[in-house]
């Protein structure tokens, strides 16, 4: 795990210096705090912060190929690379190092571009071909490991994190409003859009290739399911015992490691999964990490306690207070580098902070269990609408719908009558691919009437849901209705927030790595040919997950029903109803004037409302910490010259020892 | 503060998150113009019984009593007699 940052000259220009790419890498130095490398080579630089995990003491990069010849920087882990080891040496490769950076070099010497399919694991790739004066960059497949790239001025600037190409004075900062309503819509913008005008990224399953000044880029992997849904034939039996046996695989890889490899523990089935696989079929010794909270409608110690019993674990437990969440927020910002519309990442940052004093730089982490496996509740809402239209006079089957969200204390389906006209919005939109996302997105959408006019003039045009079918595959609608909700789930929410935001880089801020054994492209396809109904058994989700769990996990966990990971959204920012100093100076009129994004009148008024503890649903409430996360931006990544810490002091790391109990 | 007005101010200002009167029409349906969402109709029934002290019971939970300033006057109405 580490940070990547460089540049190439795509016409004849000065070469990247040292001093550049010094600057660049040294944004990210949280990222790999062990220590720098670099490679100059006439127009191409190439930089390196290193978090080592695996050869310690060999594995400082660039790495290079026998000849010197191939140079590469990567952020990430290669799983498979004892695999992939031998079968290069009996190719004839030589090896210098026992890290798994080195096979990537000899991959592409043996398969050219080809290599990336051989690789099984989560990475941010920056390979450079001496020979073909050829630059190749190459992110995984579900998005795990970030990379970000802008073109200006003659030259490509790609790094692991924005902070790194805004500490080169050539980058233009400013933010994108086009893709602000991206954020205000999908929760995250859509590739290769950032948040930023200049900046671009690179989509997961994607390889970008430079060469004689022009770039190219392709798309290698993509989550796929059939159109006809075959292995019909195959029993519950058979499904479980090949889920297990690759559940089982995929976590033994993960688990690879040169230091000690920790879990996060949140009390519900994936986490279960991952920690019960790890005691019952590795001899990795097991230490756990959970976060907690004071509110009852967001905890979930009780079940936390009930596993951490179960399996004997080492644990520590972090209480996360409304207080907590407020004081961290800036820094939070700081690392996601976007706007959010959920102060959840928050608490993961401290957590990630409670595994680095444990003295620990790895987490095993359930993430992606519900893209696979079919775990959401937008999944069976849009299976009982779509169950619903077929009969649109039925007074019964709409009823079904009060049988979620029960966890919520402000359901939306509390409202009687009003919660049939609510999941009616977007019935017309039946045939359309994101028919599930529709009351989602027009629930978000909401924090758009908060836009100045200035903001409004400035936009191109306003976003709508079809925008999403820029990021679709053409055959999507030959897909079951399941995986259609499957993919743009995977495709928005899994790699644009859950994984970026709520993922790399709250762990990263922390010098922690996320793994994620879900997200091993083995599982994701052998997912992909499940029939749907063995995902969602009648409203019964990830079913066959469960079913291939019985026996390891506490029956408890197993038959619970899903409590999605959320925290205190705006009542974090204030005290008896006063905001926090910095949130009344970013909500002051004078200073929502000069950003120029937001109208002060509404904007103030949406504060006096939560200020009153009166804004309880989601709609305010995603409002609220979109227009603060945005603020957050603008004055951390627009205003300041270099990105610092908002504050002085670093609030995640102290109030973190201050939480553990 | 007659009824219609209170209602009025109390919607404009907490969905519209406007003081402009011409932004709502007394007659306008919440819904079908996106004025509340599913959780804003809950946090309404608050304001409802905290201010005008009735109580809304749950097959009272329907768009005819709630769904637009108009609806809400007579809903309180017919609960006050």
């Amino acid at each position: 795990m580490c940070g990547v940052a460089g540049i190439i000259n795509l016409r004849e220009g000065v070469p990247p210096s040292r001093n550049e790419l010094e600057g660049m890498i040294h944004a990210v130095h949280h990222r790999g705090p062990d220590g720098y490398g670099f490679f100059c080579h006439d127009k191409l630089g190439l930089a390196h912060a290193r978090l080592s995990i695996i050869d310690l003491v060999g594995g400082d990069q660039p790495i290079h190929n026998e000849d010197q010849s191939v140079q590469v920087v990567f952020n990430g882990e290669i799983f498979n690379y004892l695999e992939l080891r031998a079968q290069l040496e009996r190719q004839g490769h030589r090896f210098y190092t026992h890290s798994d950076t080195e096979v990537i070099v000899h991959l592409y010497e043996q398969y050219g571009l080809e290599f990336v399919a051989h690789l099984n694991g989560q990475f941010a790739i920056a390979l450079w071909d001496n020979h073909k004066q050829k630059l190749v960059l190459a992110r995984d497949r579900a998005g795990i490991r970030p990379l970000f790239y802008v073109e200006t001025g003659g030259r490509l600037y790609f790094a692991s994190e924005v902070k790194s190409l805004f500490s080169h004075p050539a980058i233009p900062r400013k933010i994108d409003l086009n893709a602000l309503q991206e954020v205000f819509t999908f929760w995250t913008t859509l590739p290769p859009h950032s948040l930023f005008e200049s900046v671009r990224i690179l989509p997961p399953g994607h390889l970008m290739v430079v060469e004689q000044g022009q770039t190219t880029i392709s798309r290698y992997w993509d989550w796929r399911f059939p159109s006809d849904q075959i292995d019909n034939d195959k029993s519950v039996a058979d499904w479980t015992e090949e889920l297990k046996a690759l559940m089982i695989d995929s976590v033994r890889l993960q688990l690879r490691s040169d230091v000690p490899v920790g879990a996060y523990l949140s009390g519900g089935l994936d986490s279960s999964v991952l920690t019960s696989l790890i005691k019952n079929f590795t001899d990795t010794p097991l230490r756990t990490f959970s976060i907690g909270f004071e509110d009852e409608e967001f905890d979930e110690s009780g079940f936390q306690k009930d596993l951490v019993d179960y399996l004997g674990t080492k644990h520590t437990h972090v209480l996360c207070k409304r207080a907590d969440i407020g004081a961290a927020f800036p820094q939070v910002i700081r690392h996601t580098e976007s706007a959010i519309v959920r102060t959840a990442p928050t608490p993961l940052m401290l957590l990630s902070g409670a595994v680095r004093e444990a003295g620990y730089k790895v987490v095993l982490t359930g993430e992606g269990a519900d893209e696979v496996f079919g775990g959401y509740d937008i999944f069976k809402e849009a299976k009982v609408r779509r169950f619903w239209s077929r009969a649109p006079q039925s007074q019964w089957r709409p009823m079904i719908l009060q049988r979620l969200y029960p966890y919520l204390k402000h359901s939306p389906t509390a409202s009687g009558a009003f919660t049939q006209r609510f999941f009616q919005q977007g019935m017309e939109h039946l045939d359309k691919a994101y028919f599930a996302h529709i009351p989602r997105w027009a629930t978000t959408q909401r924090i758009l009437q908060f836009f100045s006019e200035e903001a409004r003039a400035a936009i191109e045009k306003p976003v709508d849901f079809a925008a999403i079918e820029r990021i679709l595959p053409a055959e999507i609608d030959q897909w079951k209705p399941l995986n259609r909700d499957q993919y743009i789930e995977a495709h928005t929410l899994l790699s644009g927030y859950l994984l970026s935001s709520q993922g790399d880089r709250v762990a990263m801020a922390n010098s922690i790595e996320g793994r994620f054994p879900f997200l091993d492209h083995r599982v994701i396809e052998f997912a992909a040919r499940l029939p749907s109904r063995y995902k969602i058994m009648g409203m019964n989700e990830k079913y066959m997950l469960k079913q291939t769990m019985q026996g390891l996990i506490p029956e408890s966990i197993r038959n619970r029903s899903k409590q999605p990971y959320r925290a205190p959204d705006s009542q974090s920012f204030f005290i008896d109803g006063k905001p926090l100093e910095y949130v009344g100076y970013l909500f002051s009129e004078e200073r929502i004037n000069k950003a120029g994004y937001y109208n002060p009148k509404t904007v103030a008024l949406l504060m006096k409302k939560c200020a009153r503890g009166k804004a309880l649903g989601f709609a305010d409430n995603m409002a609220f910490v979109g227009i603060l996360s945005s603020m957050l931006v603008d004055e951390m990544f627009i205003e300041k010259t270099r990105v610092e810490p908002y504050n002085q002091r670093e609030p995640g790391a102290q109030d973190v020892s201050a939480g553990i109990r | 503060m007659s009824s219609e007005a209170q209602i009025r101010n109390y919607i404009l200002e907490n969905y519209l998150f406007t003081d402009d009167q011409s932004a709502l029409d007394s007659a306008d349906s919440f819904l079908d113009k996106g004025i509340l969402d599913s959780t804003g109709i809950l946090e309404v029934i608050y304001f409802l019984e905290d201010e005008f002290k009735i109580k809304v019971e749950d097959t009272e939970m329907i768009p005819e009593n709630l769904d637009s300033v108009n609806n809400i006057v007579s809903f309180i109405e017919k609960k006050r007699q």
